[in-house]
């Protein structure tokens, strides 16, 4: 949580304005009551009228400056806070944005989502809190007990009865009442969890006729989370009234021993009464306090989960040298319009982080341009590994990928990925038109670039079929298309670009088999000198590449056409006869 | 939904200082706690729904009664002691003016009366607390069991047109929220209409006068709350919807990382972020301020209050019209005063957006339910498999039937394919058999039994489902395999395993068949999942099969498993099954082509292509592709 605070240091002045206000608020607080024993003491007590409103308005300029001071410091930690999470939201995503792969596979896509905006949230309210509550706790506490033993140092031994009975009670229930906190939201994680698992099989649950063991599970769960919620509440039900008894009970003895000593002339009337209310105050700035407890260890687990990913550097970063390499190459690339891209793996390992065994080893081909290289395998084969080598996602341990000779790690990445085009197994579609999504690949595409890319990838049918046409609105995640026209919008963003090296990573599966044919027969027209890399499940997607590469466990045990394999290599007639008869019908 | 509201959570105290009975003499500046105006949502029909939930709390009703009792004790007693603390003020300023000496032994009397009043008042407090505890959570216990046991009841048609989402979150949050109304806000009710008759009355019989000026700042305070409330509500809204807007972003950016990457375009996905978050900061700046207005405002107009009773109180005194020890009442009961007037502003908002909860949930609890089973139902003793549909009308709405006068014979042990593109409807047919979704008309027979005339359980008893989307739950290999038939053996399990060519990759895993299934299932592959499916059904053994052939990204190895397991599953079986084989299609007894949902075309496949139609077509398309692999093997 510390940690964090850093991202004040921009506000740090603010922040001790804040302070300062949040002082002079609590003094104001503090100074009533003082002036009211005034009244009593000697305006009451002598029959002295005008005194009455002479300190009565000047009660009211002090909760008047008072309540400037708090609005003021209202206004300050609003900004203070909002401000601090705009700055480490801002810090957080863009850092985020420069993780490769591997980051993402560490701390999963969700968990990230979360941390960018339930936690920073989370930190930033308690920040608010921080700057309000909890710092004019401590300040309204000692300032109290300055004020009670000011008033009367005698009586204010009562506290060091009242006190620790307060902090104890407090802690006593607290302590009890929390481990069943934490079980009750596990509770209900168990709750929700049989639920989802309710809806989502509903259709087996039903057909093998166990409504009533599903029932049983619901029941148990929710009897179990009941139990946990009454004990809780049971607990916690303590918490007030004893809370009350202890204040009120000090009051009393107050009153008592108070009483005691305005017999003996120790002490005057108004003192006492004002003796009560800063009783009260330290009182009450104790519970509040006691709240910090509860709230800061929950942001803190938030805030912590925020430093783990700023303190994750990018295994993935461009090469100083490349930057300037990169200049250079563009140039050169303007001089020499010819179509390039040949992409080689020369003896390339790569392992996941903390895999036992490497997903790929040994890779060595090449691939040209105006040609078609596929890549076949068994799941866990290593195909999509193999892929995302090429626009380098991730780093290989051992060997080298490279581009028209040059190594991927020599270039930088806006300049390796500006060269490819790749379509991922997974269509992903941002918010926005039809037309935006396919202009990501190219972002000054004419209108017309995009009608054809669409055109070529079998899209304009159906965008055409609706209402806007191009100017169509995709929604988040791409929920009003079918998969197999996301799988088509994904390729025409890849083609609109006009990428030297095209990337597909099974990506046709979603299309049905006459879509696929045309689709197929369309790309070869424009990616005729380009190098064409695929990874594919089907055969028939395959048969006619120029180059055929048969992945089994992360290595290559068959490189050739599809004839030559059939003849060579084992694995592969393996996966022809498995698909066979599943080829005649898609 | 994690950090969601959850039933008493920790930061939700039940009572944040100052809260409800029993207060002591409370000092200046302590406003009310805890007053986000955060939007609430109304209820459509308030008084039905109100009375509904009321129906709910009925079987605790003496229990309720004790807890509002205990609640009006409680605080009865805690607003007449502030009454008689005054009096030993008084006492003591009377001791003190008169020079005649203290009264300690009236006081001692004093003292000792309040402290038996505020240990009843605590001990009612408690009390009350405790009841409600059972209370509220048996009640939300029994609404989730209601709401659990009509979702078995639902007609599968309400499964498919709702996400999963939408019924979570009606079941689990709108529930939670009931939950802790009941827990809190409804005793807080309470306490805080009798704290403020009875601190009116209490001030009442001390000085009329003082209270007029009090109830005077009532007003103020309620237009100040209000405006302001109306504001925040509005930034509110803003910060809201920016930070709806802005995680929107992030989850969008995150989940296509690879194609931003891919495509380069990291700098304009931070610039977009950075301008909504500019966004987010400009409002959730002023709605943070403007709802931290309204404490220090409540506070002036408290403080304000509390000079006026000084000052009046003070001269009142002095012409000996009230005791010095009514000042010092009065002003506890100032404090009192103002807590109740904005808690119930606020529990009025809180009970709205509870009852709009409880009518979500009384919603679902209407739904219409399955079609009620036959009276005197049916049993097949010794299941053989005939399945007849007769003139079968289906559609799932009205205007569009989708199956119109449909008859098929399929005799015991027979296979039928059914075939089409993707999304042709498939699983339509697998509804109407297993009786998912009722018929519009004609008739479905097993064995020669209309399936409307057998119970539900019984009729799927007879079926054995493998479908593509693997169910599997959170459980061992083990009881997910034995789920196909309750009390299984070990050895039937495994048994059915090895049949299902599941048992080798069982034993290789760490734990073997104890081997527990995370949440998604991930640590198991497509393909395991699969045979864990045929396991189960093998284990059911049922005498009518439907399969789904679909084996989409299972690997080769796993693929001829596969098959393997389900040509043992379908020996001596009917079999209805979802095709992607063309040896099963040409084996099968009868196929069934199915496009855009409807059925378009029956027969063998001999007499299919024959006919030259729909069938022939897609044949013949795909025909092209796999000559070239068959010729070369």
């Amino acid at each position: 949580m510390v940690r964090l605070f850093r991202f004040l240091k921009p506000y740090r002045w603010t922040v001790a304005l804040v302070l300062l206000l949040v002082l002079l608020q609590s003094l104001s607080e503090l100074y009533l009551p003082t002036l009211m024993s005034d009244i009593v003491d000697k305006g009451v007590v002598e029959g002295d009228i005008p005194y009455i409103w002479k300190i009565g308005g000047f009660m009211l300029l002090v909760t008047l400056g008072g309540t400037a001071v708090s609005v003021a410091a209202s206004f300050f930690s609003a900004r203070v806070s909002s401000g601090f999470g705009r700055l480490v939201r801002s810090q957080v995503f863009a850092h985020v944005e420069t993780f490769s792969l591997q980051e993402f596979d560490k701390f999963g896509t969700a968990s990230l989502i979360t941390r960018t905006t339930n936690d920073i949230n989370q930190v930033q309210q308690v920040l608010m809190m921080m700057m309000r509550l909890m710092v004019m706790a401590p300040m309204m506490c000692i300032g109290g007990i300055i004020m009670a033993v000011y008033k009367d140092a005698t009586l204010s031994l009562t506290f060091v009865v009242i006190l620790p009975v307060l902090a104890g009670a407090i802690w006593a229930i607290a302590g009890r009442a929390m481990p069943l906190f934490k079980a009750m939201q596990k509770k209900l994680d168990r709750l929700n969890l049989v639920l989802r698992e309710g809806l989502t099989g509903i259709r087996v649950i039903r057909s093998f006729n166990r409504t009533e063991h599903e029932s049983q599970r619901f029941e148990a769960a929710n009897r179990d989370l009941m139990d946990n919620a009454v004990r809780v509440n049971q607990i916690m039900a303590f918490m007030m009234p004893v809370m009350m008894l202890v204040m009120n009970f000090s009051s009393i003895a107050i009153v008592w021993f108070g009483g005691l000593r305005i017999h003996s002339g120790a002490m005057q009337i108004g003192d006492l009464m004002a003796f009560i209310q800063y009783a009260m105050q330290i009182m009450f700035s104790v519970l509040m306090g006691s709240m910090m407890f509860v709230m800061v260890p929950r942001a803190s687990a938030s805030a912590t989960r925020i430093n783990e990913v700023l303190a994750t550097p990018p295994v993935i970063t461009d090469l100083p040298a490349a930057a300037a390499d990169g200049r250079k190459a563009d140039a050169g690339k303007r001089q020499a319009p010819g179509r390039k891209g040949t992409v080689e793996f020369d003896r390339v390992t790569f392992s996941y982080p903390g895999a036992e065994q490497p997903a790929v080893s040994d890779l060595t081909f090449t691939a040209s341009p105006g040609e078609v290289t596929a890549i076949i395998g068994g799941t866990g084969s290593g195909k999509s590994t193999l892929l995302s080598l090429i626009p380098r996602f991730y780093d290989p341990d051992a060997g080298e990928v490279r581009i028209d000779g040059r190594n991927v790690r020599d270039m930088t990445q806006e300049e390796l990925r500006a060269r490819i085009g790749l379509v991922p197994q997974k269509a992903v579609l941002f918010t926005g038109t039809i037309a935006d999504n396919i202009r990501y690949g190219k972002e000054d595409a004419t209108e017309e670039e995009i009608r054809q890319a669409a055109d070529i990838a079998q899209a304009t049918e159906f965008i055409s079929g609706m209402p806007d046409g191009f100017n169509s609105v995709i929604a988040q995640g791409g929920a009003n298309v079918s998969g197999g026209q996301k799988q088509r919008l994904s390729i025409a963003r890849a083609l609109v670009r006009r990428p030297d090296i095209y990337l597909f990573d099974d990506s046709f599966s979603a299309l049905d088999f006459k879509t696929d044919a045309k689709l197929r027969a369309a790309l070869k027209t424009v990616t005729a000198e380009s190098t064409v890399i695929i990874v594919a499940q089907r055969v028939s997607t395959v048969m006619d590449a120029d180059r055929i590469i048969v992945l089994d466990e992360g290595r290559i045990v068959g490189i050739g056409k599809h004839r030559e394999l059939l003849a060579t290599c084992g694995v592969y007639r393996e996966i022809v006869a498995s698909q066979l008869s599943e080829e005649e019908i898609a | 939904m994690s950090e969601s509201r959850k039933p008493g959570a920790p930061g939700a105290f039940p009572g944040a200082p100052g809260r409800g009975p029993g207060r002591g003499p409370g000092g200046p500046g302590h406003g009310p706690m805890g007053m986000m105006m955060v939007p609430g949502q109304k209820a459509k029909n308030f008084k039905g729904s109100f009375r509904r939930l009321l129906g709910y709390l009925k079987p605790f009703r003496w229990k309720l009664i004790a807890v509002f009792l205990t609640a009006i004790i409680s605080t009865v007693f805690s607003i007449v002691s502030p009454k008689l603390m005054g009096h030993a003020t008084t006492k003591l300023f009377e001791g003190l003016m008169s020079k005649t000496g203290i009264d300690f032994a009236g006081i001692w009397q004093i003292v000792m009366t309040l402290a038996g009043l505020y240990l009843l008042s605590s001990l009612f407090s408690y009390v009350q607390q405790f009841l409600m505890a059972g209370v509220a959570q048996k009640t939300v216990y029994r609404l989730r069991q209601d709401v659990n046991a009509k979702l078995n009841r639902l007609p599968l048609k309400f499964f498919d047109s709702r996400t999963h989402g939408e019924i979570l979150s009606r079941v689990v949050n709108d529930v939670d929220n009931i939950s802790n109304t009941l827990q809190q806000s409804l005793t807080q009710l309470i306490t805080s209409v009798v704290t403020l008759i009875g601190v009116v009355v209490m001030m009442l019989t001390i000085s009329p006068l003082l209270t007029a000026i009090l109830v005077v700042t009532i007003p103020v305070s309620f237009i100040v709350v209000k405006g302001i409330a109306a504001r925040s509500q509005q930034y509110f809204k803003g910060q809201q919807k920016e930070l709806g807007e802005l995680n929107g972003h992030v989850e969008e950016m995150y989940t296509g990382h690879s194609i931003v990457k891919a495509y380069g375009h990291e700098r304009k996905s931070v610039a977009k972020f950075n301008e909504v978050n500019e966004r987010l900061y400009q409002a959730a700046w002023r709605a943070q301020f403007v709802s931290g207005v309204i404490m220090p405002l409540m506070n002036l107009i408290n403080n304000i209050g509390y000079v006026l009773i000084c000052v009046v109180g003070g001269i009142l005194v002095t012409r000996r019209a009230i005791q010095i020890g009514d000042i010092q009442a009065f002003i506890q009961y100032a404090r009192q005063f103002s807590m109740p007037i904005a808690q119930t502003a606020n529990i009025a908002n809180i009970i709205q957006s509870t009852i709009a909860s409880a009518e979500r949930v009384f919603e679902l609890l209407d739904e219409p339910e399955e079609v009620p089973e036959a009276e005197d139902a049916v049993v097949l003793a010794a299941p053989q498999g005939n399945v007849k549909i007769e003139r079968v009308r289906f559609g799932y709405t009205a205007e569009t039937p989708l199956i119109e006068d449909m008859n098929i014979d399929v005799k015991k042990g027979q296979t039928v394919a059914i075939v089409g593109p993707t999304g042709a409807g498939k699983t339509t047919l697998v509804n109407l058999l297993m009786r998912f979704y009722e018929v519009n008309g004609g008739r479905i027979t097993v064995d020669g039994v209309d399936i409307t005339k057998m119970k539900r359980g019984h009729l799927r008893s007879l079926f054995g489902m493998v479908l593509q989307d693997t169910w599997l739950f959170n459980g061992t290999i083990r009881d997910n395999i034995a789920y196909g038939r309750q009390g299984a053996t070990e050895a039937e399990v495994v048994e059915a395993a090895k049949a299902a060519h599941a048992d080798h990759f069982i034993r290789t895993l760490p734990d073997g068949y104890d081997t527990i299934l995370n949440e998604e299932a991930s640590n198991l592959s497509q393909g395991q999942k699969q045979l864990l499916t045929i396991a189960r059904a093998i284990l059911a053994d049922p005498a009518i099969l439907i399969l789904d052939e679909a084996t989409s990204s299972v690997d080769t190895r796993t693929e001829v498993h596969i098959q393997k397991a389900m040509q043992e599953l379908m020996k001596g079986r009917t079999s209805f099954v979802i095709a992607h084989r063309l040896s099963t299609i040409r084996d099968a007894d009868l196929i069934l082509v199915m496009n855009h949902g409807r059925v378009v075309e029956q027969g063998t496949h001999a007499e299919l292509l024959a006919a030259r139609g729909f069938y022939a077509d897609l044949y013949n398309s795909q025909f092209a592709g796999t000559g070239a692999v068959s010729s070369a093997v």
